[in-house]
């Protein structure tokens, strides 16, 4: 009688057992599997935080606007991209003919510089660059985008030439759709004759050297 | 005079701060300078003239660097890219 109530509890909690311990397992395994994840994306740098992000994008505006000229900031600001004239001073210059066109480019974050002609909306090509060779301490590798424009605004402030050494060019629409330029060059126009009165735009926009 | 470093993923950060006249200070500037071009970083300083256009001037030895500068900003080189 003993021996047979034994075995009946030891079934019995046989049968708690299997009944009891597949949630606190399964639960087990998907903590395990959510601390891998954890540690890969912690190894990786594939956190996302857009606080951090946000904060970060914050202080690169803070520094653009505080290099660039009152109506380039402005132009970032409403835009998100900036017009540097092409060649206006020092070499550029005294090398174009008399009469020839004025160019121009468009600065996007993280995107190709866009070369084109205002007058006539023409693009030119497309000068990729990218300043992702420097992992950043917390395994980030993308600038903030008002730094990706700040870095390309100073080489092309500075040196327009060597941009364009170091750039990959390619043609139009290569990886910026070409409607979308011109939709960007016509906003520019009627952003900068909206804001005449207050200065902004062409009369104090950047050439490069 | 500021040096800046653009940080991916975080924006600016202070490398190093002193007064190019005193010449304990100055010393540590040019090492940190020295130190961020070793890491294959570019350093530009920005201008802003009185009256003009404000612009930057891409430096490569801290002589170059204009003693009335308030900061030189690094940043990665340029590389091709988009491939």
């Amino acid at each position: 009688m003993g021996l047979a109530l034994g075995a009946t509890a030891l079934f019995a909690l046989g049968l708690l057992w299997q009944v009891a311990m597949p949630e606190p397992r399964s639960a087990l395994s998907r903590l395990r599997r959510r601390m891998g994840r954890s540690r890969d994306s912690l190894a990786g740098g594939l956190v996302c935080d857009p606080g951090r992000e946000r904060r970060a994008e914050l202080r690169a505006r803070a520094l653009l606007r505080s290099c660039v000229n009152e109506g380039e900031w402005a132009m970032y600001r409403d835009l998100g991209f900036l017009r540097v004239w092409g060649g206006l001073r020092g070499e550029g210059a005294a090398r174009r003919p008399a009469g020839a066109a004025e160019y121009a480019y468009l600065v996007y974050p993280h995107k190709p510089i866009v070369a084109y002609l205002p007058q006539t909306e023409t693009i030119l090509g497309e000068y990729c660059v990218t300043f992702n060779a420097h992992a950043g301490r917390e395994g980030l590798s993308r600038l903030p985008d008002a730094d990706d424009v700040l870095a390309k605004w100073m080489l092309l402030s500075a040196d327009e030439r060597d941009l364009l050494a170091q750039a990959n060019m390619h043609l139009p629409g290569r990886q910026i759709d070409p409607d979308q330029v011109r939709r960007d060059i016509r906003s520019l126009s009627q952003w900068e004759r909206q804001a005449g009165g207050r200065r902004a735009g062409s009369a104090d926009s950047v050439p490069a050297s | 005079m500021k040096l800046l470093r653009l940080e991916p993923g975080h924006g600016e950060i202070v490398l190093a701060e002193g007064d190019v006249e005193v010449p304990e200070e100055e010393r540590e500037l040019i090492e940190e300078f020295r130190r961020q071009l070793d890491l294959g970083m570019a350093a530009a300083v920005p201008t802003a003239p009185v009256g003009g256009r404000r612009q930057a001037e891409l430096v490569k030895s801290f002589e170059d660097v204009p003693r009335e500068a308030d900061r030189v900003i690094f940043f990665p080189r340029a590389a091709g890219g988009c491939r």
